[in-house]
């Protein structure tokens, strides 16, 4: 409930700012901080016509230099490769498909969270290939057979039984047409159904290695981590929808890195904000200072249009109306060409075409006209 | 037909009209110019008329428009007769514009300069195909009927697809479909037969770049256009074409449009030859070749040879509007070089938009090396009085400044203050010489422009490259000075990303009262010092100002007259206020400069409390985190905050002065005994390193045992090299401790650089001092180099602390060969770090300037871009401009302390 004293400022102030005057300020103080806040609100405001787009591109690309180009490792004792300074920043506002390191931090909910039991789900999260838990493999030429020796002390830790691999290897795709798969102690024997080259079996013999018997698709390592008070999981590879179907996961923090993924699952307000928190946490990390409203205002222009646009010529660029604005970014040529066929007209309403005519710009102090009341002379 | 025939006359009144051909949008601005610019308009008004270009349209030419925008018709290859004359009909014909001194156009009748060219064409013998138009053309063949001229699409499902097509062309572009055309025509059944008159269908395929194959049989360029005139408007429309701005046929060529002269003007060489343009020779060589076909033609040749020349003529044209196809040979002057045909001269960085027409460049500017003068107020720019003398304020004369102005014509050119030009209202300019000076001073009245030499005080924008954001560029105030560099006070090296190695910097002169108006106003440097990166500080002390303001305020004492000697150079005049003590401490002077009911409460940069009560220094010293640059002087930006930009710079500039006064008087010398440390110390750091070698070599020996147990997720080798990284870190942080431990600033005018945030890091005098440390590569210790090992000095298989790049020794005790060797490999990577990202970011901030440059904060409050689409609804989600917070936020905090 906002306090009485703060009723006239809602509307005026930002709700964020009543906020923590709320909590901050004693009740005595209160609609005195929150005249002075207004005041110093009102005197912060920004101008109309400023021009936020440059500024905010400004404070992303200056800083730029300063970055490193390193992939760094993650801190401490538990390492895992993270892209991190430039490349992943460009990696975010090209709005790539595939990133580099795509990761998880999967949180969890109680008792979970407390560090109880959480390796041996880690472990289950991992997608397992039976080339994994193999200790031998052998070719029986012979009778056209392959036989898989198993180690069972990593089935153990994967709480895995030895039939439950071979239901799994009798119905895996690509496979269980051509072998049927029997189970003789710690031995699997996988026999050809049909009359076959040793060539086939072969390469029989590389399918079943892919095989993936448990996890989840896509998360290729899994590493427990403690991170002040709580236990998670943070993950190579990702698979948000998997992820968040499981009932031990707590999906209100649980998030990937990668942007698509999230736009896939979560939807694109969700976007806007990951690419908003990775953006930022690159920053954090370089020991840099850059605003979050220039991030905020980068990852609004790649997510108006409801799908990632990246800030490439494919991108938020091509959505130009402008043909010279187009034109003056990359491949001129072919915007020039295309816009002839289509009889394309350039009503010169965004900065370059301006430029290039040598007339004011639509920012700033170019926007005001002046318009003058006449009189008919008699 | 009647449609197109109305098009055309559309076409026809439209001047403006935009070609492919010629798509230097220059010359689209000329001829809309053109009225303006011709004779009688540049004599009978002095000024141009300004006139607003509302837009720009774009279509292809059409022959009938070609020939009526025409002012000659080009029959020959020659250009000059034996006189030098330029030959009718030929590529340099005058109707075509002038590019000489003294001859005038014979269409306009507009001397060099005056007449801005006009246009030409050449009759083609045969029809040849635009390449910029295949990709287009090879689309339409395989989309429409090769009989009735229909598009592929039966009609009852056209009406189906036109809402799908219209949908890809807004989400995708043009481009995207004419393709998706194309895909919905080959997922038909009927792909083979024409859905409207049933007539086969053959497969058209192209064989780049310029030659169309159906079937087996090659289809010349006449018989595409027959094809392509079949196309009714209707479908055109459907398929993605402007059957207005460009009718299908309009992409093969049966005419071609000569650029006029002074597109391609000629340059006389030294010798008086005179050297063609790249594009006269390329026509050139299209005239000849079509006067051939024509003769071949009329003559009656036989086929093949005909086909030959056609060939040539495609050739020809097809490198007349790209050279650079990566299937033909380029067109190549005599020397080898290629020629720079129309493509090229638009393209790239180098080409049209991005370096004439994006990029403008100015008179009334200078560049030279800067160096530093903490004297020159904040806001000011030394410039030497010799560029002060080039360079010019235009003064309109006017009774009252009539006399004043006299005087700067009297003095001339070459004494200061003087002045070069004096403009006459009919706008010519006469140059002030002593001959002149005269008669200028009698003719001068009301309403001339003098140019006089720059003054003290005059407005100056001041850049330095890269100029990577707004900061980079701002406004100063002129001051005349002696000597023959640029000089800037040392406080505004931050924002420019200055040093004095030898950088150079340019000056620009804003000529209007505009300009110097928005320049004052919108750029000046207090308008600057909050950054809008972050809403800290930009400009603030630096270097020698800090370490004086530290020593001063941390342990200075003074007799009260040396003081008010200290106070009196820094520029202070009033002393009734000043205390009436026999000795003052540093706080106390410094405290001098800041205004009465100045509170603040921050940091130091090792932790202390620093608190100033109603202008009082009452706890604590001055360091960089009060009144540093970049973010840091958080004092500063209380100042400006509680008193406004102009006084803040005011008081900046005062505790500049007091740093480097100071700092005069009681002197800073670092020296190489700075970096020497007692024998204990020694001793302890010894020690350390000592335990931590051995560590190292028990884990060592664990690992060859196999005894050492992985990290999850680690093979043990992997383990073994995080152990040992962790190990010697946390001995060279140890030694780090115990450098800090016995060092002081009251002895080591080092640490004191260091202390106040001046200069330097504590690390680099462990570095120099006690032990260099780990050299990492890409995060890991140095393994590359020899089988096995890391340099040839090391025994194979040795996974010590020194065969692995650290360093246990300070520089000034020395490396050993080793040693050097690794500094100098990690050396070499942080080289190529910096390099390889240089350009990168370099990309990354043009992209992201290209996309956002329109998005402006409209009067609702709303983040709109070019289109009138909003981006957000409010800037920020809360309308805070970033440069006008602090730190982005309003403090309620700091609030909830003031209010009382």
């Amino acid at each position: 409930m906002v306090h009485q004293d703060l009723k006239e400022f809602e509307g005026k102030l930002p709700e964020l700012l009543i906020k923590q005057i709320e909590e901050i300020c004693p009740a005595s103080k209160i609609k005195k901080v929150a005249k002075m806040a207004l005041k110093e609100y009102e005197s912060s405001k920004i101008d109309p016509g400023e021009s936020v787009g440059l500024v905010a591109a400004q404070s992303i690309g200056e800083p730029g230099t300063q970055m490193t180009l390193n992939t760094f490792h993650f801190a401490g004792v538990a390492e895992m490769n993270v892209t991190m300074g430039l490349p992943r920043i460009i990696e975010i506002l090209d709005g790539r498909k595939t990133i580099k390191t795509p990761m998880m931090e999967i949180f969890l909910k109680s008792p979970y969270n407390k560090g109880k039991g959480i390796r041996e789900i880690a472990m289950k999260l991992k997608e397992t290939k039976v080339g994994e838990i193999i200790h031998e493999i052998q070719i029986n030429l012979a009778e056209l057979k392959i036989l898989c020796h198993f180690n069972m002390d990593k089935l153990a830790d994967l709480d895995l039984k030895i039939s439950k691999v071979a239901d799994s290897l009798g119905k895996a795709k690509g496979v269980a047409k051509e072998v049927k798969a029997k189970v003789e102690g710690d031995i699997i024997v996988l026999k050809m159904k049909e009359e076959g080259s040793i060539n086939e079996l072969y390469k029989l013999k590389e399918k079943i290695k892919n095989v993936p018997i448990c996890g989840i698709k896509g998360i290729k390592q899994v590493l427990p981590v403690k991170r002040k008070e709580e236990f998670l999981i943070i993950t190579a590879g990702t698979n948000l929808k998997k992820i968040l179907e499981l009932d031990f996961v707590d999906t209100t923090r649980t998030i990937s890195n990668d942007i698509y993924e999230i736009a896939a699952v979560l939807g694109i307000e969700a976007t806007r904000h990951a690419i908003i928190d990775e953006v930022f946490k690159v920053i954090e990390a370089q020991g840099l200072n850059i605003d979050i409203r220039h991030i905020m205002l980068v990852a609004d222009t790649m997510t108006v249009s409801g799908v990632i646009k990246g800030i490439t010529r494919y991108g938020v660029v091509s959505e130009k109306a402008s043909v010279l604005a187009r034109a003056s970014f990359e491949t001129p040529i072919r915007h020039i060409v295309n816009a002839a066929l289509t009889g394309e007209t350039d009503k010169l309403n965004s900065v370059v075409e301006n430029v290039m005519l040598n007339q004011a710009v639509p920012v700033g102090t170019g926007l005001p006209g002046l318009k003058v009341k006449t009189t008919k002379e008699k | 037909m009647a449609k197109r025939k109305k098009a055309e006359e559309i076409l026809d009144e439209e001047t403006k009209k935009k070609e492919v051909e010629r798509s230097e949008s220059e010359e689209t601005i000329s001829k809309i110019e053109k009225e303006k610019l011709s004779r009688e308009n540049i004599e009978s008004h002095y000024q141009p008329v300004f006139k607003q270009v509302a837009n720009i349209s774009f279509g292809v030419l059409s022959p009938r428009i070609v020939k009526k925008m025409s002012a000659a018709k080009i029959v020959t290859p020659e250009l000059y007769d034996k006189e030098g004359y330029p030959v009718d009909g030929g590529l340099m014909d005058v109707r075509l514009g002038v590019i000489d001194p003294g001859l005038r156009c014979k269409t306009c009748g507009g001397k060099l300069k005056e007449c801005v060219g006009h246009f030409g064409y050449i009759e083609l013998a045969r029809s040849v195909i635009h390449v910029k138009f295949v990709r287009v053309i090879q689309l339409m063949l395989r989309s429409f009927c090769r009989e009735c001229g229909r598009i592929l699409i039966p009609q009852d499902k056209i009406p189906k697809y036109k809402s799908y097509l219209s949908k890809i062309e807004q989400e995708h572009g043009v481009e995207a479909k004419w393709i998706a055309v194309k895909n919905i025509i080959d997922g038909l059944k009927t792909t083979t037969k024409c859905p409207h008159c049933k007539s086969k269908q053959l497969k058209i395929s192209l064989e780049k770049p310029t030659t169309f194959i159906e079937g087996e049989r090659r289809i010349s360029p006449v018989e595409i256009r027959a094809r392509l005139e079949k196309i009714t408007d209707d479908d055109c429309e459907l398929f993605g074409l402007n059957p207005i701005a460009a009718r299908p046929e309009w992409v093969v060529l049966t005419i071609l449009a000569i650029p006029p002269v002074t597109v391609r003007p000629s340059i006389t060489l030294e010798s008086g030859e005179r050297s063609e343009d790249d594009l006269t020779h390329k026509l050139g060589d299209i005239v000849r070749i079509n006067q051939r076909l024509f003769e071949n033609i009329n003559a009656g040749a036989p086929e093949i040879i005909i086909e030959d020349l056609w060939d040539l003529l495609q050739y020809h044209v097809t490198t007349f509007f790209d050279n650079s196809i990566s299937q033909l040979p380029p067109a190549r002057h005599r020397s080898g070089q290629p020629l720079k045909t129309i493509t090229e001269r638009i393209k790239s960085k180098e080409g049209r938009i991005r370096h004439n027409l994006a990029g403008k460049r100015t008179n009334f500017c200078a560049r030279t090396v800067i160096s530093p003068d903490p004297m020159l107020g904040i806001n000011e720019v030394g410039v030497p009085n010799i560029t002060a003398k080039k360079l010019t304020v235009p003064e309109t004369v006017n009774e009252w400044n009539l006399n004043y102005l006299k005087k700067f014509v009297e003095k001339g050119p070459t004494k200061y203050p003087g002045a070069n030009y004096v403009v006459r209202p009919d706008g010519k300019k006469k140059k002030i010489t002593e001959e002149t000076k005269e008669a200028l001073l009698e003719e001068i009245q009301p309403g001339y422009v003098i140019e006089r030499h720059l003054l003290d005080g005059d407005i100056a924008l001041f850049n330095r490259q890269p100029s990577l954001h707004r900061m980079s560029m701002m406004c100063h105030r002129v001051r005349v000075l002696p000597y023959k560099t640029l000089r800037i006070n040392p406080a505004v090296c931050n924002p420019y990303n200055a040093d004095f190695d030898g950088d150079e910097m340019n000056l620009h002169i804003p000529q209007t009262e505009e300009s110097r108006a928005e320049a004052e106003i919108l750029m000046e440097v207090q308008t600057q010092i909050i950054s809008p990166r972050y809403g800290l500080s930009v400009i603030g002390c630096i270097q020698d100002a800090i370490s004086g303001n530290y020593l001063l305020t941390k342990r200075g004492k003074m007799l009260k007259e040396d003081a008010m000697q200290l106070l009196c150079s820094v520029g202070v005049t009033d002393f009734s206020k000043f205390p009436n003590k026999k000795e003052l401490n540093g706080n106390e002077i410094f405290s001098y400069l800041l205004p009465e009911g100045c509170d603040y409460i921050g940091k130091t940069k090792s932790g202390d409390e620093i608190i100033i009560e109603d202008g009082k220094i009452v706890k604590g010293y001055i360091d960089s985190k009060s009144i540093g640059g970049e973010g840091e002087g958080l004092l500063l930006r209380t100042l400006h905050k509680n008193y406004g930009p102009a006084k803040t710079v005011e008081i900046l500039h005062q505790i500049e002065k007091l740093g480097c006064e100071y700092l005069m008087i009681c002197g800073l010398t670092s020296g190489l005994a700075d970096e020497d440390l007692p024998d204990r110390a020694t001793e302890e750091i010894n020690k350390i390193l000592t335990d931590a070698e051995a560590e190292v070599q028990e884990f060592i020996d664990q690992y060859k045992a196999n005894d050492l147990e992985a990290f999850p997720g680690r093979s043990i080798a992997e383990t073994l090299e995080l152990k040992i990284l962790e190990r010697l870190n946390k001995a060279r942080n140890a030694i780090g401790k115990v450098v800090k431990d016995h060092v002081d600033d009251k002895t080591n005018q080092t640490v004191a650089m260091i202390n106040s945030g001046a200069r330097g890091n504590i690390l680099n005098i462990v570095q120099m001092a006690a032990c260099v440390g780990q050299q990492a590569l890409r995060g890991k210790r140095i393994e590359k180099g020899y089988k096995g090992r890391t340099l040839s000095c090391f025994s194979k298989g040795d996974l010590g602390t020194k065969a692995h790049g650290f360093v246990s020794i300070g520089f000034k005790q020395g490396l050993k060969p080793h040693e050097l060797f690794f500094i100098a490999m990690t050396g070499r990577d942080a080289l190529m770090d910096t390099a390889l990202r240089t350009p990168k970011s370099g990309y990354l901030y043009r992209r992201l300037a290209n996309t956002l440059q329109d998005l402006r904060v409209e009067y609702d409050g709303t983040v709109r871009d070019a289109n009138g689409r909003i981006i957000q609804f409010l800037y920020g989600e809360d309308n805070i401009d970033v440069s006008r917070s602090e730190n982005g936020i309003i403090d309620i905090e700091r609030l909830n302390k003031l209010a009382k």
